[in-house]
């Protein structure tokens, strides 16, 4: 307990700011490098990094085994249902265009919603796949 | 002199193949699974950059629309293997996986081990 | 109904997708399977109208996010990928209603509904592939299928399933990143991944990239003939259908290697056949050999494995080689017979795997010794796969007789008496592997180990004597099926250079 109260502390301090992070490169994605895979693996870094220093059922109390694993079909049905609501607008599916007034918006507001489904899918899959290898041999 | 010359210009395929043959020779080569994994890897690698070389454009910056550059990278190749990088890293999570199932079941991840004890039973 | 018609190309993947995150989502063995079975019923009807569409007025073409090809992914279907998308939904609806029983029996409860989700990820996969007219899109959706196919291999009851399952990803991993730099060194030349686009591309690319243009032409083949398990590529795949659960194994042997069959195909004939002629390359001559090895090698191996699924499974590479034997005679007969192959496999392959199936449910076991006399104890079961054994030798009067009749028609058009008397020589030796499981299951006297067996529920049964009918149906009507792959054999020799 006493040896690691320098890691834990810098967790505590640093967990936030990897969330922040997440978000700044997610919605950043549109004007520079970003988008939601790379947004997806350092909000699951943070997941992981609370894990290590705290231990799994610290994580566990945060993201639950069930919720990391219902968030995976979440983020594609994010994805696959915005390419459906172009189908259901009389397009093709995966056209934004008629998602919002305008072509220009609706394509935002797409690109917006898609990324967001693989903001979820990246995230829980990371965070469940790093569940799944640590939970072994326990 | 000639051949070595193409070679040369062609550096950049001349370091996919060499990666490509890596990569292969180790899946063959090596009979510990987690290293089969590696070298998968390494061939997966390898078509990375066979397809993102490519895509450089001498002089172009990021392919982010803006009115101070007019010479752009060509960003396809790079949406391409970002999908392809994804399916790798899926193949190689699931490999994994795999080899962790197999070292409970059969107590090693040496392919010549697990074939003795497969014959032992 | 008039505003579904357009988007049936689109509907034929994304609904088992959302199938399968729905299974995800239910988590519970039965309402995965009820979902799983509302998606399989309707992939034939939305398969079956594109069918009817593309034989009424002709190719239809799809374009993902209103971007018009070639810069957006372009969902294109023609005679060739409606018969195959047909082959793949249809074998999927049929044999659903087996699963329930069988995987029940397989796989633990826990499991059930990720089994019907990986199963439905992998149907996504396989109809993606068929349907997808971008050469990079394939790809992905052949990893999906393959990715999902690991997960199917690797549920089932035994180690070695785990084994079978890494051996295969290796194999496949490979496969698949050989045809991916395949495409790459095409989209190099063409800068072009649609691929009726990169066709119309290569040709003008010929006179400058020729080395490119081959070096893509093996890549794709080679990375592609791992998938589709030709001879000697073939390694995998015997482990992977012997350890699979069941029912897994009749679905994927029907479906998932005649699909990469088709991607060949495709490659071949509608993207390098029409650039380049490639009857000048030695391609087919190569194809053509190992057909012949794999019809002669696999049977032998067949004849003297001691397990029925895998004895199965080299039987499976056998008749692999006559599919490719007829892609690899480039003529009309010789193509028509391959692609009715296709058809006349798969539905002869799941019901002998589904048979199999059926014998693992009542007597939990496999092995040839133990299954003396099991025609008198499950004679309904029995039956069903002597109709599709028979089918297997090309017995006159059962599909495969068709097959073969088209394959002997096309060697004798390029004049090889060799190659007909080799089809018929190495049909005998399935007689022999047949004939022996028939000698085993009606001639002997039931052994103790399966006295208390008898034929499986109907929801089983029903499935496997449906298969078995079609068997003899299509040796008697070849409308549907020869006469479909004719005209996509003859779509496909015409565009050829």
């Amino acid at each position: 307990m006493s040896l690691d109260l320098i890691l834990r502390v810098g967790t505590k301090l640093i967990l936030p700011f990897i969330l922040l992070f997440a978000l700044y490169v997610q919605f950043h994605g549109d004007y520079g490098p970003g988008g939601g895979f790379q947004a997806g693996v350092i909000a699951a870094s943070a997941i992981i990094l609370l894990s290590i220093t705290f231990g799994l059922e610290a994580a566990h109390r945060i993201a639950p085994q069930s919720l990391v694993e219902r968030m995976i079909p979440l983020g594609v049905l994010i994805y696959a249902g915005t390419g459906v609501a172009g189908l259901l607008m009389g397009k093709n599916y995966l056209d934004y265009s008629v998602l919002a007034h305008d072509a220009v918006h609706g394509h935002e507001l797409g690109i917006f919603l898609v990324e967001a489904g693989v903001l979820i899918t990246v995230a829980s899959t990371m965070t469940a796949l790093f569940y799944a290898f640590a939970e072994r041999g326990r | 002199m000639e051949t070595l010359a193409t070679a040369l210009g062609h550096y950049n395929y001349v370091i996919t193949i060499f990666l490509m043959m890596i990569g292969l020779y180790i899946v063959v080569v090596r009979g510990n699974m987690v290293k089969k994994l590696v070298g998968l890897s390494i061939f997966q690698t390898s078509v990375y950059l066979l397809y993102i070389a490519p895509g450089k454009i001498i002089g172009g910056t990021a392919p982010i629309i803006d009115p101070a550059f007019k010479v752009y990278s060509n960003p396809l190749p790079h949406v391409l293997i970002l999908t392809a990088i994804v399916v790798g890293v899926a193949t190689l999570a699931l490999g994994l996986a795999l080899v962790v199932r197999i070292n409970e079941a059969y107590g090693t991840i040496e392919e010549d081990e697990i074939f003795e004890r497969d014959r032992e039973t | 109904m008039s505003a579904v018609w357009p988007h049936l190309p689109i509907l034929q993947v994304i609904i088992p997708l959302f199938g399968a995150l729905l299974a995800g989502f239910a988590r519970r063995s039965g309402a995965a399977f009820a979902i799983t079975l509302v998606v399989s019923w309707l992939m034939p009807l939305c398969a079956g109208a594109m069918l009817w569409q593309v034989l009424a007025s002709g190719p239809i073409s799809y374009h993902l996010g209103s971007w018009p090809p070639p810069w957006g992914i372009e969902y294109r279907v023609d005679v060739l990928n409606a018969f195959v998308l047909m082959l793949v939904s249809t074998i999927g609806a049929v044999i659903m209603p087996f699963a329930r029983r069988s995987v029940a029996f397989e796989i633990e409860e826990g499991q059930r509904a990720w089994f019907y989700c990986m199963y439905l990820l992998c149907l996504t996969g396989l109809l993606g592939v068929t349907i997808t007219g971008d050469a990079f899109n394939a790809f992905v959706f052949l990893e999906i299928s393959s990715l999902s196919t690991y997960v199917l291999i690797a549920l089932g009851r035994d180690r070695r399933a785990l084994l079978a399952a890494f051996q295969y990803l290796i194999m496949g991993t490979i496969g698949a990143t050989l045809y991916v730099a395949g495409v790459g060194l095409l989209y190099l030349v063409t800068g072009s991944l649609n691929m009726v686009d990169i066709a119309a591309r290569l040709g003008p690319a010929w006179a400058d990239n020729s080395r490119a243009i081959i070096a893509a032409l093996a890549f794709v083949t080679v990375g592609v003939s791992l998938k589709l398990a030709l001879f000697p590529l073939h390694a995998w795949l015997p482990n992977a259908y012997a350890y699979a659960p069941s029912w897994a194994t009749a679905f994927l042997s029907a479906t998932a290697t005649k699909v990469a069959i088709y991607l060949l195909v495709r490659f071949l004939f509608s993207i390098f056949g029409v650039a380049i002629d490639f009857r000048a390359l030695p391609v087919a001559a190569i194809v053509v050999a190992l057909s012949l090895a794999a019809m002669f090698v696999a049977s032998l191996i067949a004849v003297f494995q001691s397990n029925l699924s895998r004895m199965l499974a080299y039987s499976s590479v056998a008749q692999i080689g006559y599919i490719t034997l007829g892609i690899g005679f480039v003529n009309l007969a010789g193509l028509t017979g391959g692609l009715v192959h296709i058809v006349n496999h798969a539905l002869m392959k799941a019901a002998l795997f589904l048979a199999v199936g059926a014998i693992f449910f009542r007597v939990r076991t496999v092995r040839l010794s133990e299954l003396a006399g099991i025609g008198r104890k499950m004679p309904i079961t029995m039956a069903a796969f002597t109709v599709a054994g028979f089918g297997l030798v090309g017995t006159p009067g059962t599909s495969g007789f068709i097959s073969k009749w088209y394959l002997a028609l096309g060697a004798l058009e390029k004049g090889w008496w060799v190659v007909v008397f080799l089809i018929v020589a190495s049909s005998l030796i399935a007689l022999v592997y047949v004939g022996r499981v028939l000698e085993l299951a009606w001639l002997r006297e039931p052994s103790d180990a399966i006295k208390d067996a008898n034929d499986p529920p109907l929801s089983m049964l029903l499935p496997l004597v449906l298969l078995a009918a079609a068997t003899i149906y299509f040796g008697l009507d070849t409308e549907w099926t020869a006469g479909i792959a004719s005209m996509a054999a003859k779509d496909l020799l015409g565009g050829l250079r």
